[in-house]
């Protein structure tokens, strides 16, 4: 994963969001309207409760037979004319995308928003040989003409009101191509106008395309992208290569296996029947698509998390980002509190184990929650979010066996002035807010029957909910002094 | 450094860490229940018919419905609506569709060049088949749609559903219909974008305008 030197663990971060009032509104407003418009989504289908049961059950068969799976997908994609690479970590993933790049002889590529890419810092190990990527999601492109980091899944840029997407268009896109048009104005309308003209330029001349993707179906080969606005459709389709980095958790097992995600993520994420654009494609097609067509499959810490048997269910994941519209910390802290590309109660349970307990950071992750359980209540594939979080808090407190790369290690537990001064801050965040915390009962009472169990022995001092906010004062207002209160 | 030594890496990684994971297990063995429906709800075909129309007008689809013998004239009158004088078609639309139609047809070929294609003013397809429940054309590359790019680049795409047969009820039905060996294009509304505040904004790259005519025989 992408090394962020220097990142503030979650309370410190999370402190400098709440005070950017814009973000937070903004961030309010956007959870808020997903929320009711994915309630109303799933309500249409009687039968959301047994799709998400398949949901988690196909993937669990597919995590407990991974090397069955990917071999087979291998071989598929091989048969179908695609060529397959394996990347240990970012960093070989990265050399092999360079180097797939360089044997093109183009210096520049269109990319399609893709969470591993941004993962393994891809854009960046681009750069440093030369070669430009161009991000084509609106909102990815909003934040790379901005010189900005995503704040959320499925909304990279829901950070920015539309006053100052426009003046980030007057301003940049002049560097990267096709300059904003004259007089632009401030009208969702008009801006998508002008990332069309900024693009289509270079949808029209690019030679290589990267990609992630959504699923991969390992009895067929095919892989499968879900977009809204058809950037998706440029890149997989009129470059002449085409190269996908995916994580391996992505693969399910059969065609049929898609009815079940292609249900439940469109309702999930942007809360429609279906999102406007799906594409699906196996290997490469005569006089149709890329003509060269390149799979990296990417561990990059995914195999140490399978190792966990509590923590694996985080593989399940789909990406849609349910989970954060519904997280009443995420509401208040925002995406960027969190460290990496995953945010929300995904990136909670997620970034320690991809990366293991590296840094403050990644120890502080799992306390950033009220262990309210509304993300379990949303996920389409029943991850048991509060559930690891609670396993993560007793390896960060107690310690215990975890693996690394590929090796079994004991992690030490942190050391007692760590876990006050990051880990309760971060669980005293969580849960000093009235708002957050009010939000989070209501949403407990809802699902009693989530309620996290204890973990016994020393551990349970900072497993258990209720027993959190009992931070020492002093360091609740030194805490309180340097984010909030020192910052207006 | 080489891939190979990776790919081992990785699959012996996965193999440890599925210790816990009994020797005996084989995929099948880890129970999947697929007691999810196949359809929602029972409706008659031309209730069928109806939700799709309406699925594709809530995605801001334009929706018309006509008969073989009035698609003609239909398609003439929608290309002259919309001023188009370039009309990109797959080489194996049915000539009849465009009889009544003052265009200029260019058919597709690899020769087009894809500044050829972003100079055309419409785009005609069939469609492999439509899903009510969801709202959603789905192009297969086949002789009457053509290669993926020829709906992609034009503005302007007209998709022709041919009542009752291409019509499924559900995402699990369209699965059983569809070849994956073929590129698959699910096209639900035209291109879309909330990324500004949220507002959905129709039309980012591609067509902005789809319309969608279903046509009984
Ligand atoms: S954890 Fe579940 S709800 Fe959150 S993004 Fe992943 S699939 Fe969606």
């Amino acid at each position: 994963m992408k090394t962020q030197l220097g990142m503030p663990a979650f309370p410190e971060a999370a402190g400098r969001s709440t005070r950017d009032l814009r973000l937070r509104a903004n961030l309010r407003h956007a959870t808020g309207l997903i929320r009711e418009r994915r309630a109303a989504a799933v309500a249409e289908l009687a039968d959301w409760e047994r799709l998400r049961a398949a949901a988690a059950a196909v993937k669990d068969r597919t995590l407990r037979h991974l090397d069955h799976y990917l071999l087979r997908l291998e071989e598929r994609v091989t048969a179908a004319g695609g060529t397959v690479h394996w990347a240990a970590d970012a960093e070989e993933a990265n050399r092999i995308v360079t180097g797939l790049v360089r044997a093109t002889g183009e210096r520049e590529v269109v990319k399609v928003k893709s969470m591993a890419t941004q993962e393994i810092g891809l854009n960046e190990a681009l750069a440093r040989a030369g070669i430009r990527a161009y991000e084509t999601d609106l909102a990815e492109l909003i934040v790379q003409l901005a010189d900005d980091t995503p704040s959320h899944l499925l909304v990279p840029a829901v950070h920015r009101n539309r006053g100052e997407i426009r003046d980030i268009f007057r301003e940049r896109m002049g560097h990267w191509g096709r300059p904003a048009p004259k007089g632009l104005g401030d009208r969702p309308a008009e801006l998508a106008e002008a990332a069309r003209l900024h693009l289509r330029e270079k949808f029209l001349r690019a030679k290589v395309a990267v990609s992630g993707a959504n699923f991969m179906v390992a009895e067929t080969g095919t892989l499968v992208v879900v977009e809204s606005e058809g950037n998706g459709r440029m890149c997989l389709t009129l470059p002449e290569t085409l190269i996908s980095v995916v994580g391996i958790e992505k693969t399910v097992p059969t065609w049929q296996d898609l009815e079940i995600y292609l249900q439940l993520l469109p309702r999930s994420s942007t809360a429609e029947r279906m999102n406007p654009y799906t594409s699906l494609w196996t290997g490469t097609t005569e006089g149709d698509g890329p003509r060269h067509f390149h799979l990296v499959l990417l561990d990059n810490g995914r195999t140490d998390t399978l190792a966990d048997q509590v923590g694996r269910q985080a593989l399940r994941c789909i990406r849609c980002s349910a989970c954060l519209n519904v997280c009443p910390v995420y509401e208040r802290a925002g995406g960027h509190a969190y460290g990496s590309p995953y945010p929300g109660p995904i990136g909670a349970i997620l970034t320690p184990q991809l990366r293991g307990l590296a840094s403050p950071l990644e120890e502080s992750l799992p306390f950033a929650s009220t262990l309210c359980g509304a993300c379990y209540e949303v996920c389409p594939v029943a991850i048991d979010i509060p559930e690891v979080l609670l396993h993560l808090r007793a390896r960060v407190a107690e310690g215990g066996e975890a693996t690394l790369r590929g090796t079994r290690t004991v992690i030490r537990p942190a050391r007692r002035h760590t876990l006050e001064r990051t880990v309760m801050d971060a669980a005293a965040w969580a849960l000093d807010r009235p708002g957050v915390l009010r939000r989070g009962q209501r949403l407990a009472a809802r699902t009693r029957r989530l309620h996290p169990r204890r973990l016994p022995g020393p551990g349970r001092a900072w497993t258990e909910s209720r027993e959190l906010p009992e931070v020492p004062p002093e360091s609740f207002r030194d805490w309180w002094a340097r984010t909030r209160g020192g910052g207006r | 450094m080489n891939g190979y030594g990776s790919r081992e890496r990785i699959l012996a990684r996965v193999r440890r860490a599925l210790a816990d994971v009994p020797a005996h297990e084989r995929p099948a063995d880890h129970p999947v229940p697929r007691d999810y429906a196949a359809v929602h709800g029972t409706r008659t075909p031309e209730e069928t018919v109806e939700l799709l129309a309406a699925n594709l007008a809530d995605y801001r689809a334009r929706v018309h419905r006509t008969d073989t013998a009035g698609l003609p004239a239909l398609l003439a009158g929608l290309l002259a609506r919309r001023g188009a004088r370039r009309v990109v078609v797959p080489a194996g639309l049915p000539p009849q569709w465009l009889s009544r139609a003052v265009v200029e047809p260019v058919t597709d070929s690899p020769a087009l060049t894809h500044r050829d294609l972003d100079a055309m003013d419409s785009v005609v397809t069939g469609c492999a088949l439509a899903i009510a429940e969801t709202g959603t054309v789905v192009l297969d590359a086949g002789p009457d749609q053509g290669r993926r790019r020829i709906t992609l680049i034009p503005d302007h795409h007209l998709c022709v559903v041919r009542l009752p047969d291409q019509v499924v009820d559900s995402v699990p039905q369209a699965l059983r219909r569809l070849d994956p060996l073929r590129p698959l294009t699910w096209i639900s509304g035209p291109s879309a974008t909330s990324d500004i505040e949220l507002d959905r904004v129709e039309g980012v790259h591609g067509p902005r305008t789809l319309e969608v005519l279903l046509v009984n025989p």
